[in-house]
């Protein structure tokens, strides 16, 4: 594949289309991923022999338990009564106005407001169920990696809940930039443990996390926060979170008696893109949208966009795109948002991307500022960081589209977390 | 030059249990980690395991990951380790294995980078986060390149899993001697003992038991269980690192000789 594709891709991030380069539906119609944990040739499992038998132990518990009445039944009500679901689908009227066309059309613009969900991001629907099903499991100790720290807390949060040891390993340059994040989850009795290797961040919180896994696994559930890693993984939190997507075909049916035109939301690993497509993808003429981190640019050397700029390697654990230099090390990426701050991406979007059911773009640092500003300036919600990604492609997503299309944009997360870093940036 | 099992042939006609050292490629520079292979190739190496440095090095505990992270930090990169090995292998008794993660064989193609490190002079490679699931993309194409690619076994695998394993790993089995990454341990668990008899009745191959082992006498223990080979990594890696080069190597070659000796006795 390489050249030919990226060129392809390239072509694709000029202009985006949305009806002629619909795959084969019939690529989508058996179950991914398969047994074993391959999108495509995207997944697997390249970890350390003593994970294997967690990761098949993990696997099992999961399908015995995603089909067992009473995990649904405790997973649905804390999701209502505990998380606040389902999140709203709110009307952007203000945005939708910013963006109209002077004939009066344009797009009509919806959030999900997962920045709504008990810890303020769509991180607890996959900390909650996985927590649920590491009680099941027997497992007392639970570790998780964090980039924002919403994942962190999220994971805190459940562990808090139901009374379980949390281990949280955490960048030291992230700790810095989400202090209040930090404060939270240490309020609430986890243990953040600083990872200074590297450039102390989510790639190496991450690692650090698979190797505390790899020597305690007998007694601890790894929570990973992302549609990445090992099989089960990109499945499990998928699947975790695809009730972002069935509450928004439930509320788009009640609001306008169909499905969105178009899905957008921001791709670091990629967890909130996958929970709002899944529930779309067998729908073609849904058009998924991406957004990754451009941060300085993706011509500079300081980016975070791993399906725009990257080739296809291993890293924790899954085969994916992958920010690599010549001789296969992994380079360290940039992003104003540490949740978007990692080099890799889960492997399902590097599967949509090449069966081009998805597009993804990438949206610098700038861009994701002005976006942070003119969300909580015209709707009078702060958005993360992460989820200001998502909505500063609709900069260049709005004039491209003929007639009023109906968006939906996953608002991720919300930005109390982020209020420090800005008001530093917008302050030098 | 020797291939890995016919080094363990010759080890077993003569009862012997191999020592197998590792070093970081790199660390603190490729001419020191040259001068390295030819030291312990003469201070009692039967083999050696030779780390390509890597930026994500999930398997590793704390002294491999800061090696590499030096070593990378100097600008090494596995063409310039792989023309070093070309030069020294020649002159070395010992067969080289090298440690490598997946992506930069998968970045390099598998086929180049075999063919490579073929020519360089590798004897067998070492891939621990390649598991039985994922390895068959490389034990294949391994074959037609002369190259033994060593499987890793753990205390969590259970005992079909190890058979399995068993079956496909060329060379010799890696048994991993610990719940965890490597590096030096205080203690070497009692199931290692097990671990090895359990592997024992599942294949007639060399049995080679790897990380946390730092001392000759946890060295001489593994021995005693019927392991066929002991793998010191850490405290060699560690060693090496401390004071100059030349302190490095002299402490390097000291060490080799003692766990020698240890494995040697009686």
């Amino acid at each position: 594949m390489g050249h030919s594709f990226v060129y392809r891709f390239r072509l694709v991030t000029t202009t985006p289309l949305s009806t002629n380069l619909q795959p084969d539906s019939s690529a989508f119609s058996h179950d991914r991923p398969d047994s074993l944990g391959r999108f495509g040739k995207f997944g697997g499992k390249y970890v350390p022999e003593t994970l294997m038998p967690a990761l098949f132990e993990l696997e099992a518990a999961y399908h015995q338990y995603r089909k067992d009445p009473d995990f649904q039944q405790e997973l649905q009500g804390l999701l209502t009564d505990y998380v606040g679901r389902p999140s709203p689908l709110y009307f952007a009227e203000r945005l939708t106005e910013h963006y109209a066309k002077p004939d009066g059309t344009g797009p009509q613009i919806y959030l999900k407001r997962e920045d709504l969900n008990h810890t303020g991001a769509h991180k607890i629907n996959n900390a909650l169920a996985q927590a649920l099903l590491a009680k099941r499991m027997g497992k007392q100790r639970i570790i998780a990696e964090t980039g924002a720290g919403q994942h962190g807390v999220a994971t805190a949060t459940v562990c808090a809940r139901f009374g379980l040891k949390c281990i949280i390993y955490m960048g030291v340059h992230d700790m810095e930039r989400q202090s209040l994040n930090v404060f939270r989850m240490r309020l609430m009795g986890a243990e953040v443990c600083p990872v200074a290797s590297g450039t102390g961040t989510l790639k190496d919180a991450t690692s650090e996390a698979i190797r505390d896994w790899v020597t305690n696994v007998e007694t601890t559930h790894y929570i990973l926060g992302s549609v990445a890693g090992p099989h089960p993984y990109p499945m499990m939190v998928r699947d975790f979170h695809a009730v972002i997507g069935q509450e928004t075909r439930a509320q788009a049916q009640e609001k306008w008696g169909g499905v969105p035109d178009i899905l957008l939301a921001c791709v670091g690993g990629g967890s909130n893109a996958m929970g709002l497509f899944h529930e779309f993808i067998n729908e073609s003429q849904v058009r998924m949208i991406g957004v990754e981190a451009a941060g300085h640019g993706v011509e500079t050397e300081k980016h975070a966009a791993t399906l725009t700029k990257g080739r296809v390697g291993v890293l924790h654990g899954a085969m994916s795109y992958l920010l690599q230099d010549d001789d296969g090390q992994v380079i360290e990426p940039h992003s104003i948002s540490a949740g978007l701050d990692y080099p890799g991406v889960g492997p399902e979007h590097s599967y949509l991307m090449e069966t081009a059911r998805a597009e993804y773009y990438a949206v610098t640092d700038e861009q994701a500022l002005a976006a942070f500003q003119k969300l909580s300036q015209l709707e009078g919600i702060i958005p993360a960081l992460e989820t200001a990604h998502a909505i500063a492609y609709l900069d260049a997503l709005c004039p491209q589209l003929v007639g009023s299309p109906r968006i939906v944009i996953n608002c991720s997360g919300r930005g109390d977390k982020d209020v420090l870093t800005v008001s530093g940036l917008l302050n030098s | 030059m020797t291939s890995v099992s016919q080094c363990f042939e010759h080890l077993r006609d003569r009862a012997r249990c191999a020592l197998i050292p590792f070093i970081t490629a790199g660390d603190p520079d490729l001419e020191t980690t040259a001068e390295a292979l030819r030291v312990l190739d003469r201070q009692g190496a039967d083999l050696i395991e030779l780390g390509v440095p890597y930026s994500d090095p999930l398997a590793d505990g704390p002294v491999i990951q800061a090696a590499a992270t030096r070593a990378l930090q100097r600008g090494t990169r596995l063409d310039d380790v792989l023309k070093m090995v070309k030069q020294v292998a020649p002159t070395l008794r010992s067969p080289l294995i090298l440690f490598t993660y997946y992506n930069p064989i998968l970045n390099r193609g598998i086929d180049r980078f075999l063919q490579e490190i073929a020519a360089a002079g590798v004897k067998g490679l070492v891939v621990p986060d390649l598991p039985l699931e994922e390895a068959d993309s490389l034990l294949k194409p391994a074959i037609v390149h002369g190259v033994e690619v060593i499987l890793l076994v753990a205390p969590t695998s259970p005992q079909e899993r190890i058979a399995a394993i068993a079956q496909q790993s060329q060379g010799f089995v890696y048994l991993v001697s610990t719940t965890g990454v490597t590096g030096m341990r205080l203690q070497m668990q009692a199931r290692v003992k097990d671990l090895v008899q359990e592997l024992r009745q599942v294949t007639d191959k060399p049995i080679g038991v790897g990380f946390g082992i730092s001392q000759p006498d946890q060295a001489h223990q593994v021995m005693e269980w019927g392991s066929d080979a002991v793998i010191v990594g850490s405290a060699f890696v560690k060693r090496l690192s401390e004071g100059t080069p030349a302190e490095g190597l002299k402490s390097i070659a000291e060490f080799c000789q003692s766990l020698k000796a240890a494995i040697v006795a009686e």
